[in-house]
């Protein structure tokens, strides 16, 4: 067997043994336990495991029914949100929340509960779940929704796969005019400037997330752009969009990613000139800036990179972010990709959600080995002093200590989980 | 360029041929789906009708396509309901254990029926029928293993060999008929059909890529087609290596 690993490229861990499911069910004899893989496009180990048969769910890519009208989709686990948007955008339907890449399986995003840029007011991806079906090693198959199994409902979102197959998701989309989107960009020099655009920002646009130039000092700490959109009003006439394939073909020796590129990309980022009335942007680029690079994880070398993304509730925010930021300035580690954005106050449906109400701070590390973990350490302090939490779905090394802390219902959860069914991730937090 | 309107597929659920089926409908053709499995079957249905827009016709019903004595009223039937014929694709088989197959002659010959035998009814009655309105396109799958015979699987290569040795014949008679008879000749390709081989390397081909040049094929009337393309070299050189040092190969 080929070690497989996720989008991050960390951990690499060899399966047992490997099989692609062609219909959804559960195949009869197989090594447990079972670990769902779908489009690999996490960052970490929730989809990975060594043990048992891991089970690809892309083949399971077949739409069910699509409701023109009432835009209500139903379909297979492993179609893309790409698959998704192919279908439903001609005929003025949208992804009420998405991920920051469309290569995201809809089974994926629901395990992971996943949120974008919207949460403020649309909540996570598990909100707009009206039902799917689950498929126990036992062989019975639940529809769950609120209304009909509804322990296993708010076990499986966010429940990172364990407990059971999901086959199908039912969501119900947003409507929109067209495919295009209204943004506008604003420049802050520090944090308290962002934390005083973002409450603003968040009152008028449904859309709203931060780049940091997270290598910045002092005064400038936490300075960045402020990114705010809407999805465009009908339009007499709109531009053209093509979008131009590009990829990384190689994977380098080492990462491009160093602190001397860093620093002056971040640099000259920040500096770029910003259209003050705003734009309109292909939903494409918008929501997914680097789908458009294929294979664009190469660029951080064979070793791979770490994702880090933690969520800090909303009374210590402002403190604990401008300490993170501080560490990892110091630490001179860091990258490009690093993302700020507050979370609305929706209680997530998911035993296990990540999003809560609070500050989200996300970031790519290059893997440099104990340098990295070591910083990661720091991190970790700040992040359970604030009482805040990590998100699974881009974690390949967080404290089984810091998991429990930050999902106190991990013990219920725990209930729920398929006694066939595990992982990488899951058995490095219960271990 | 032959146009693809209105296609009736026989093995629907294999992935060749449900990939080909996608693409058609997204370029807006009506699709008739013929499978053996009614449960996969009406997968495949329901998302090529979510795929369709309003005015394509998705349609299927499902078959033992061994039964030859149906084949008649089964292309009646999708005649039917897609108002006429444009093309035909027959994609349905199966990939049979070789060993076991050596060991038991029931089992080898009903190979050749699935593989080779209800092709075969089916290329007659579609031939006829397209013979008689003067257009179509007949594609079906066929596979480089029809190329030559070897140890490790010549039950199916023979099977695959009398399909494509066939289908030439059908390509000479109906050429001034203005009916193209296209034979693809799939290499290694990932589907469910291949599991249990090791699928790294460049020879294995994702069957979506497959199911474009399947249809670019049948648009330009092509005879003979081996996809991805790169195996047309490979066959060329394994057809000329002489039968007498051929035998003593373990291939």
């Amino acid at each position: 067997m080929k070690p497989l690993h996720s989008w991050n490229r960390l951990p690499r861990i060899t399966p047992d043994t490997v099989q692609a499911l062609s219909a959804p069910s559960l195949p009869d004899q197989a090594t447990l336990p079972f670990c769902i893989y779908g489009n690999g496009r996490s960052y970490g180990d929730v989809c990975l495991s060594d043990q048992g048969t891991l089970l690809h769910t892309r083949t399971l890519d077949r739409f069910i029914h699509f409701d023109r009208h009432q835009g209500i989709l139903r379909c297979q686990s492993g179609v893309t949100l790409e698959e998704i948007l192919q279908l439903i955008v001609p005929h003025g339907w949208f992804l009420p929340s998405t991920p920051g890449t469309r290569y995201a399986t809809v089974g994926g995003c629901l395990a992971n509960d996943v949120h974008g840029k919207n949460h403020h007011e649309a909540g996570s991806f598990g909100h707009h779940v009206t039902a799917f079906e689950l498929i126990k090693s036992d062989g019975e198959a639940l529809v769950c929704s609120p209304d009909d199994n509804h322990e296993y409902f708010y076990a499986t979102i966010g429940g990172l796969g364990l407990t059971g197959l999901i086959s199908w998701v039912e969501i119900q989309l947003m409507s929109i005019q067209n495919s295009w989107m209204w943004v506008e960009a604003q420049r802050f020099g520090n944090l308290d400037e962002f934390w005083y655009l973002n409450e603003k920002a968040e009152q008028n646009w449904p859309y709203t997330v931060a780049w940091i130039d997270c290598l910045a000092r002092n005064n400038a700490r936490g300075r960045g752009i402020l990114l705010t959109g809407q999805h465009a009003a009908s339009q007499p006439q709109l531009p053209r969009y093509r979008e131009l394939p590009l990829t990384v073909p190689v994977t380098p020796p080492f990462s491009l990613i160093n602190n001397l590129s860093l620093r002056s990309f971040n640099n000259v980022y920040y500096r770029q000139p910003l259209k003050a009335q705003g734009s309109l942007c292909h939903y494409s680029p918008y929501f997914y800036p680097l789908d458009a690079i294929q294979n664009w994880n190469r660029i951080y070398g064979h070793k791979g990179f770490y994702q880090y993304q933690c969520v800090l509730p909303p009374a210590v925010a402002p403190e604990a972010t401008s300490e993170l930021l501080k560490a990892i300035a110091a630490s001179g580690q860091g990258s490009f990709l690093a993302v700020l954005k507050t979370f609305g106050q929706k209680p997530s449906r998911g035993l296990l959600s990540f999003p809560r109400p609070g500050a989200t701070l996300a970031l790519d590390f290059p893997n440099r080995g104990e340098r990295t973990l070591k910083l990661f350490e720091t991190l970790d302090a700040i992040v359970m002093a604030a009482e805040g939490a990590l998100y699974p779905a881009k974690d390949a090394r967080m404290p089984a200590e810091l998991f429990r802390a930050g999902y106190p219902d991990w013990e219920k959860f725990c209930n729920f989980v398929d006694p066939a069914f595990s992982s990488h991730f899951w058995r490095r937090m219960t271990a | 360029m032959n146009t693809l309107n209105r296609v009736v597929i026989f093995g629907a659920t294999s992935s060749i041929a449900e990939q080909t089926a996608r693409q058609l409908v997204q370029q807006g053709a009506s699709v008739y789906c013929i499978g053996r499995n009614p449960e996969r079957l009406a997968t495949v249905i329901a998302d090529l009708k979510t795929r369709a827009g309003n005015s394509q016709i998705i349609d299927g019903i499902s078959a033992d396509l061994t039964r030859t004595d149906k084949h008649e009223s089964l292309i009646a039937t999708a005649n039917d309901s897609l108002g006429g014929l444009d093309a035909a694709l027959i994609a349905h088989g199966s990939l049979p254990e070789q060993q076991k197959c050596e060991q038991d002659i029931t089992l080898t010959l009903q190979e050749f029926d699935t593989n080779a035998l209800s092709v075969i009814s089916l290329l007659t009655l579609l031939a006829n029928r397209f013979e008689k309105q003067q257009r179509g396109v007949i594609a079906t799958i066929s596979s480089v293993a029809g190329d030559r015979g070897r140890q490790s699987n010549y039950i199916y290569g023979a099977a695959k060999g009398m399909v494509s040795l066939f289908m030439q014949g059908l390509r000479n008679r109906l050429h001034k008929h203005n009916v193209s008879v296209v034979t693809i000749k799939p290499g290694f390709v990932d589907t469910p059909m291949t599991k249990g081989f090791d699928k790294s390397g460049f020879l294995w081909a994702q069957p979506d890529k497959v199911a474009r040049g399947i249809i670019r094929s049948m648009q330009k009337g092509k005879g003979e087609v081996y996809l991805p393309g790169f195996w047309q070299l490979i066959m060329l050189i394994i057809r000329s290596i002489p039968e007498s040092i051929f035998k003593r190969l373990s291939l």
